[in-house]
């Protein structure tokens, strides 16, 4: 399979040519040749997935190796790709979520003057993102992830001009950082340890180095999975990153680039399964993270931070399903997510441009009136969100917290911690829903005269990811609830089960009729309140506000964790970089510099005196070194 | 034959006239003629080691001397035309002092 490269090839060719060539050329070329690169990289993908639906199950494993990229000693690491069927199910997410977006970024774009520029950057992140999902070995794996955090910095602050989308981009990239300062430990650690990178190799050693040893790996690949992935406590970063344009909060801070944590550890689950608490630590940071972001998406005003905040707390319960050993079921989440989640993004992308880039939701209201496909599209996402039967984010989050359930110890306390989280989710995305096309119009009598359905080339990929949103858990049945058998197997259960973890899969959780109930019934909760909150009794919402006015800060403000951070860290960060500046800088460094100096130039001064500019003088002054020299010879050295 | 110590003191005595004359003189071309004695004073002392020992080597020294004199005061001469020129007939040595620290 070893064409399964022309997948990152296209991209990145396509990077190439708009990269150099794109401000030449017309914008119809540019918004073409981007379109088709990722288009062509999804029809090798599904090409790729095609062939191997009808292999065996056991030869699903498939290395393609171009070439060694470093050899030292016994170490060796290759610039290989591994087809297995997690990073077939990748690859199709990437590409397919990817190529849709692109078509759609075609129109969302079409009036920057950047176009080409854009497309040079999102181009690059499909091939990196592919190279991180179809890394064989953890180097590679660790090129692809520097290359995702490198587009995601590009593209966040790709209006570069606004200082606060500069910032942004900083404050992701330095974030990420940390994380990545963990990751890169761990696969040194994996290279020092186990003397090899690859897959299949540390796989089958991970249980001849010992429990300790494979926790401190689990452990620091965990860091960079939740730095990446905007977990707490490194979750900062994700809000801001929507200084974006929304096609980029859609891809990569949706859909693909942010579940790379969550691929991490599904893809070293053999390592993970050999540290239970690492494991445990994981459901614990994806529960507090879920509880947390979906708490402050309840008040947030911003559409694309309301986004934000949902995708850090579904995240999160991803975590929260691969922490509780449920693998399966957190890569099914991920893959529904990308769809529903992208969905809502570029809806909230269509309202920006009919609203000429208003994202504040106290100036939006309906809207569903002026938007029909948009309006229909969201409600869609949402109600996926929400998981509402038979929707695709019913079928995963179903299977999420069956999972959680069925985990050791802390199973009930997840599992009652991803109820609330559903019971949140549905309010808070349907708060969206209903001040952003319901009720009265907020805007001003222009903005709403302006406001307009978007051009097809934005509806029609919204329909088919819409589409997506609907279908997609489909793929997913649970095989029985209860005692009811529906399906001889979980088909997306059955298919990762062949891929490279395959030992670290546990069997399938069987939900139970009362857990499906639960589900649906916290969403339908959800749904309810919000209902109640901004339809029926449109008081209600600022009545809480009133008498909880404490509790309404602190979610507002995030629970106070960036002012946290900037107390702590940055003020801290800029008070020692002003010491050193002026005191070590100014006062050390520099003083050491001048003095020595100034010690030369006074020396030098004193013997230029010396040179008194007469030439007999210095006929003199040879004359006597000649007599000295002389006199040696003569009485001295005889 | 004379002695070999004549020919060392005279040439001493060469020497030590020329360097004098290096040093208290302030005119360039007198300089200039001071030191061809100091060469040639030096010159008188290998060629009388040479008749002395018996040997040709201080011949050989003499004619490099003497080459290196006849270069020296081509250029020396040139440089003291070219400082008469710019310093409009003023060639006292003591006056060309912009080179002093």
């Amino acid at each position: 399979m070893g064409y399964a490269w022309l997948a990152i090839g296209f991209p990145l060719l396509g990077s190439l040519i708009n990269g150099i060539f794109g401000r030449f050329l017309p914008k119809k070329a540019v918004g073409w040749t981007a379109c088709f690169a990722v288009g062509a990289s999804f029809a090798v993908s599904a090409l790729v997935f095609a062939q191997m639906l009808v292999m065996p199950e056991t030869s699903r494993h498939v290395v393609s190796a171009l070439y060694t990229w470093l050899e030292a000693g016994g170490f060796r690491a290759d610039m290989a790709i591994l087809i297995d069927a997690l990073s077939v199910t990748m690859m199709l997410v990437v590409t397919g979520v990817g190529l849709l977006i692109h078509i759609y970024s075609v129109g969302y774009m079409g009036g920057d003057t950047g176009f080409s520029r854009f497309f040079a950057y999102m181009n690059l992140f499909v091939a990196s993102m592919l190279l991180l999902v179809m890394a064989e070995n953890f180097v590679v794996l660790f090129i692809g992830w520097e290359l995702v955090g490198i587009c995601s910095y590009l593209l966040i602050s790709f209006w570069y001009e606004k200082p606060s989308a500069a910032a942004a981009g900083r404050k992701a990239f330095i974030t990420t950082r940390i994380g990545d300062v963990g990751f890169t430990l761990g696969v040194v650690l994996i290279a020092a340890v186990l003397g090899t990178v690859s897959y299949d190799a540390v796989f089958g050693r991970i249980i001849g180095v010992g429990s300790d040893m494979a926790a401190a790996i689990a452990l620091l690949l965990l860091i960079g999975a939740i730095g990446k992935s905007a977990q707490l406590p490194l979750h900062v970063w994700l809000p801001d990153a929507m200084e974006g344009p929304t096609p980029v909060s859609a891809l990569i801070h949706a859909a693909t680039m942010v579940t790379a944590g969550v691929y991490l550890i599904v893809r070293a689950a053999p390592i993970f399964v050999q540290a239970p608490w690492v494991l445990a630590l994981a459901a614990g940071i994806g529960a507090a993270t879920a509880l947390f972001a979906s708490s402050v998406a309840l008040v947030e005003n911003d559409i694309k931070r309301v986004l934000a905040y949902s995708t850090i707390s579904q995240i999160g319960l991803m975590f929260l399903a691969v922490g509780a050993g449920a693998f399966a079921a957190g890569m099914f989440h991920l893959v529904t997510h990308a769809f529903f989640k992208s969905l809502l993004f570029l809806g909230a992308g269509s309202v920006m441009h009919a609203l000429s880039g208003n994202t504040s939701l106290n100036k939006m209201g309906g809207l569903a009136k002026k938007m029909r496909a948009t309006y229909a599209a969201m409600v869609i996402g949402a109600l996926a969100m929400a998981g509402i039967f038979p929707l695709s984010g019913f079928f995963s989050k179903e299977a999420l917290l069956a999972g959680a359930f069925h985990a050791p110890f802390f199973g009930r306390i997840v599992y009652a911690a991803g109820l609330a989280v559903s019971v949140m989710t549905a309010f808070y995305i349907f708060r969206l829903i209903y001040k952003t096309f319901h009720g009265e119009s907020r805007m001003s009598e222009e903005g709403w005269r302006h406001a307009h359905e978007s051009p097809i080339s934005m509806t029609a990929p919204m329909s088919l990811l819409a589409l997506g949103a609907v279908c997609v858990g489909w793929i997913g049945l649970p095989s029985r609830i209860g005692q009811v058998v529906i399906a001889s197997n979980n088909a997306f259960e059955e298919f990762l089960r062949g891929s490279v973890s395959a030992v670290a899969f546990g069997n399938e959780a069987v939900s139970q009729w009362w857990m499906a109930a639960a589900a649906l019934g916290a969403g339908l909760l959800g749904i309810f309140a919000a209902w109640c909150c901004f339809i029926r009794f449109r008081g209600i919402a600022s009545v809480f506000v009133r008498k909880l006015s404490g509790v309404y800060q602190m979610l507002v403000s995030g629970f106070w964790i960036d002012q946290a951070y900037d107390r702590v860290f940055i003020r801290s960060g800029r008070a020692l970089a002003g010491f050193m500046a002026r005191q070590v800088d100014i006062g050390i460094i520099d003083g050491a510099v001048n003095g020595i100096a100034g010690c030369v130039g006074s020396v030098s001064g004193m013997l230029s005196r010396v040179q008194t500019g007469y030439m007999r003088s210095y006929a003199l002054a040879v004359l006597a070194g000649a007599v000295v020299i002389a006199g040696y010879a003569l009485f001295i050295l005889k | 034959m004379l002695p070999v110590g004549y020919y060392i003191a005279l040439s001493s005595f060469m020497f030590a006239v020329g360097a004098v004359g290096v040093i208290v003189r302030r005119n360039p071309i007198i300089m200039l003629m001071c030191i061809e004695l100091m060469l040639n004073a030096g010159n008188l002392a290998l060629i009388a080691f040479s008749r002395w020992n018996a040997s040709m080597d201080g011949h050989v020294f003499v004619f490099v001397v003497i080459t290196a004199a006849a270069a020296e005061a081509a250029v020396g001469l040139g440089i003291i035309v070219a400082v008469f020129r710019q310093k409009s007939g003023d060639i006292d040595m003591d006056s060309l002092s912009e080179m002093k620290g």
